[in-house]
Parts: C-alpha cells; sequence; structure tokens
C-alpha cells in the first residue's frame, strides 16, 4: 500500500463472531497502519462482544467484480438447472434422498 | 443518535426547495426505478441517478455529523455524573455514538466522498447537524431526558431507515439501532431513579422535560405540507414514513411512558382523539427551529467551536501515528533487502 497518504487510508473490517463461522464484512474504518486499525476495529465494531476475531485489510487491495458485466458474470450460471437436486425426479417409494 | 428526518439543505441554510428535473441517461434511470419499485437495494458501484448520491451524501454525512456533535452535551456531564454506574454508562454511551458516527462516515464515503470533505463542511459550518444539540443540558436530569426523548424519538426515525434503499446506509443502521436501545433505557431508568428522590429531583426532571420536549418534537423535520424532499425521498425509498407520522408515532409512544414516570408533557392541548385513536397535540414554533438550523441557537457557536479546537488538537496525533505507520514500513523494507 502506499505510505506517503496524507490522510490516513481505509481498511475493510471483517469480524468472525464466534469461532466456528467465517469471518463476514462489517464496515471500514481510517488507520495509520495495520496495527491501528485493528485495535480501532475492535473499538468500531465489537463493543458488546461481537467477534472472537478480526481481519483488516488496505480497502485499496479488494479486487471487485463490475456491477456492469453482471449479467455476463453471473448469467451463464442461471440456465443450467440440472445442476440443482430439485431438477432430477425420483419415486416417492425411494423416501428421502 | 439523531436524524432528524432531516434532510435540510447545507449552505445557505434554508427552508428545502423542490428537487430539480432528472436529465439522466433514461435507460439506466429506468432500470434504476424498476430495481426501487422492487424493493431492490443499491450498491455503493451500481449506476443511481446523481440526485439520488447527492441526497444520500447530504442525508448520511448531516446524520454522521449530529452523532459526533451529539457527543458534547452529554460528554459535559462525565465527569460530573452522580455515581461511578452512571458514569460508566454515560462513558459507555458517548463512545457509541462517536462509533455511530463512524459506521456513518464509512457509508457516506462508499458514495464518493472523502471523509476529509465532510469533516471539512461539518468544522466550516456549511453542513447541518441535528438542532437538538444547539441546546444546552443544564443539570443531569438533562442527560436522562436526552436518553428518553432525544433518543427515543431518534430511534422512531431511525428504524424505517433500515429498509432504506441504499445498502451501505440501511447496513449502518441497523448496526445503530442495536444499540439504541440501550440508550433509551439508560436515560428513562435514570430520570425513574431521580423521580423517587426529592422534591427538589423530581422538579429538575420536569423542568428538563418541559425544555426537551418541543425540541424533540421539531426533530422529526418540518411538517409534510412543507417538505418537499420528502416525496422523492419515499420515491427512492430512502423516507418510508412521512414525518408528520413519525411525530405522531412517538408522540403516542410517550405518553403512556410520561405517566409511569410522574411527569408531564408542557402541552395544553395533548389530548387523546378517540376518533382518531392518536394524540391531538399544540403546534410547534417553527420559526425557532429553522433559526437554530440556520445558527442562532443557543449552542450552535460553541458546539462548533468545540468540535473544530478537537480536530485541530488532534492533528499532531494524526501525523505522528502517519510517521510512525511510514518509519515502520520503510524499517520493514530495509530489513527485507
Amino acid at each position: 500500500m502506499t505510505i506517503e497518504l496524507k490522510n490516513w487510508p481505509l481498511w475493510e473490517v471483517f469480524v468472525r463472531s464466534k469461532q466456528g463461522l467465517e469471518h463476514k464484512h462489517c464496515g471500514s474504518l481510517h488507520a495509520a497502519d495495520a496495527q491501528q486499525a485493528l485495535q480501532m476495529a475492535r473499538d468500531v465494531y465489537t463493543r458488546r462482544q461481537e467477534g472472537v476475531s478480526i481481519w483488516v485489510l488496505p480497502s485499496a487491495s479488494i479486487t471487485a467484480s463490475a456491477p456492469d458485466d453482471k449479467a455476463e458474470f453471473f448469467d451463464p450460471m442461471a440456465d443450467k438447472i440440472y445442476r440443482h437436486p430439485t431438477f432430477y425426479e425420483i419415486p416417492d417409494e425411494v423416501g428421502y434422498m | 443518535m439523531y436524524t432528524q428526518s432531516f434532510n435540510v439543505q447545507d449552505s445557505p441554510g434554508q427552508k428545502p426547495t423542490a428537487p430539480a428535473a432528472s436529465n439522466e441517461n433514461p435507460e439506466l434511470q429506468s432500470r434504476f426505478d424498476s430495481r426501487i419499485d422492487a424493493e431492490g437495494k443499491v450498491e455503493p458501484q451500481d449506476w443511481m441517478p446523481e440526485a439520488y448520491r447527492k441526497t444520500l451524501v447530504r442525508q448520511i454525512s448531516q446524520h454522521a455529523h449530529s452523532e459526533i456533535v451529539g457527543m458534547l452535551p452529554e460528554g459535559n456531564w462525565i465527569t460530573r455524573a452522580p455515581s461511578l454506574k452512571r458514569k460508566a454508562i454515560l462513558i459507555a454511551k458517548v463512545q457509541d455514538e462517536g462509533g455511530h458516527g463512524l459506521y456513518l462516515y464509512s457509508a457516506a464515503e462508499t458514495l464518493g466522498v472523502s471523509r476529509d470533505q465532510m469533516l471539512d463542511g461539518l468544522h466550516s459550518g456549511a453542513a447541518k447537524y441535528s438542532s437538538i444539540f444547539n441546546y444546552p443540558t443544564l443539570t443531569w436530569a438533562d442527560v436522562g431526558v436526552i436518553g428518553w426523548l432525544v433518543d427515543g424519538a431518534a430511534i422512531m426515525n431511525q428504524i424505517p431507515l433500515c429498509r432504506c434503499s441504499y445498502g451501505p446506509y440501511a447496513r449502518a443502521m441497523v448496526r445503530v439501532c442495536k444499540e439504541e436501545s440501550f440508550h433509551q433505557r439508560q436515560g428513562y431508568e435514570a430520570l425513574l431513579v431521580m423521580m423517587k428522590g426529592t422534591a427538589e429531583q423530581q422538579a429538575m426532571v420536569q423542568d428538563a422535560v418541559n425544555r426537551f420536549w418541543w425540541k424533540c418534537l421539531a426533530m422529526f423535520g418540518p411538517p409534510d405540507a412543507d417538505s418537499p424532499h420528502s416525496a422523492q425521498a419515499m420515491r427512492w425509498g430512502i423516507k418510508r414514513i412521512s414525518n408528520d407520522d413519525l411525530r405522531q408515532k412517538f408522540i403516542d409512544a410517550t405518553v403512556p411512558q410520561a405517566k409511569v414516570l410522574g411527569v408531564s408533557l408542557p402541552d395544553p392541548d395533548l389530548k387523546w382523539n378517540e376518533a382518531r385513536q392518536h394524540h391531538d397535540y399544540g403546534a410547534i414554533d417553527w420559526n425557532e427551529f429553522w433559526a437554530t438550523v440556520n445558527g442562532d441557537g443557543p449552542c450552535n457557536k460553541e458546539r462548533l467551536a468545540t468540535r473544530v479546537k478537537a480536530h485541530n488538537d488532534g492533528q499532531w496525533v494524526r501525523d505522528a501515528a502517519l510517521a510512525y505507520a511510514r518509519k515502520q514500513h520503510q524499517r520493514a523494507i530495509k530489513e527485507a533487502a
């Protein structure tokens, strides 16, 4: 990341709410460096024990899919209904499968 | 915390005027409209009409400023809280307000405005914040009344915002609303304790209620007939319930709470209307409201000066943190080489 900034850079914060669950994006904040971002994330996003683990990463390092490409990017999955279990008819006497 | 359904024009502070007609790309506009009609959410990278973006930036930043300025009147009482318990509660509440401001600034930043631009707007006096903080907190009872009535009014305003069409704002509001209930309950409970105390303490509570009641009703913003922005904000799914409807809800919810507490509400016209199934209430002094919005309230100058001083006095801390981060970074590079 660039260090030549005049202002504190932006960080994205991910919080694991409890052991066994995934880290989930919960917001962003400004901090001078990663350690400070962690401490601030604790104060801003876990004041009521909402987390047991925090990840922070520079917002600038995220690569995101473009909303304008949504159609081309995701639509190819729309017509592949055979990927879903409900596509297949199974006789009732088989029971739960 | 505290939006008024308050999306007043920033500088120069005036009554809002009707929004200009859109000259956006009709195809994009119609796709956007159908998404809103289908109760879909808008996310930061999505196309949105410029007026929608501007309205959100103004509303979310005003909301964030209100949280941050809202720390000041209550912060004044931290050192004078009547017990260690009340002090710990008040510190936690004021810290929450700071947190709420940060959630909201982050949400506004996703619309392409920088934190510095927003702070400049606040510090220069160009941007507005909720007028309720331009009144002084004279006694300890004021702290309780802010929790009960001011936060109570804010909750009424904010719950519908959890369903706002702009995703980051709606998500921030969900977090805020979860924490807000503590604010209202701690205030009401502090007042209950005082009402069980001496006649002097009871009078103090009544006095605080008398001073804040009308200001809280004004927090919901001008009457529907005088808020030309409301219809557009409703159309965009930013606003869900009208100013007058929210105000009515707040009054109806508060009257029984006041009865349990044993205080009267300072409005001779306040009475149950069986036909409407709502309380009728007296006229709000909107001239006083607009005068305060436009800078002539009792504490406008003091609040802004305190905020600016805190920001300026903190400059060396922000600089030092960046210098330290830079040094650590360079040391890491050198060690790697």
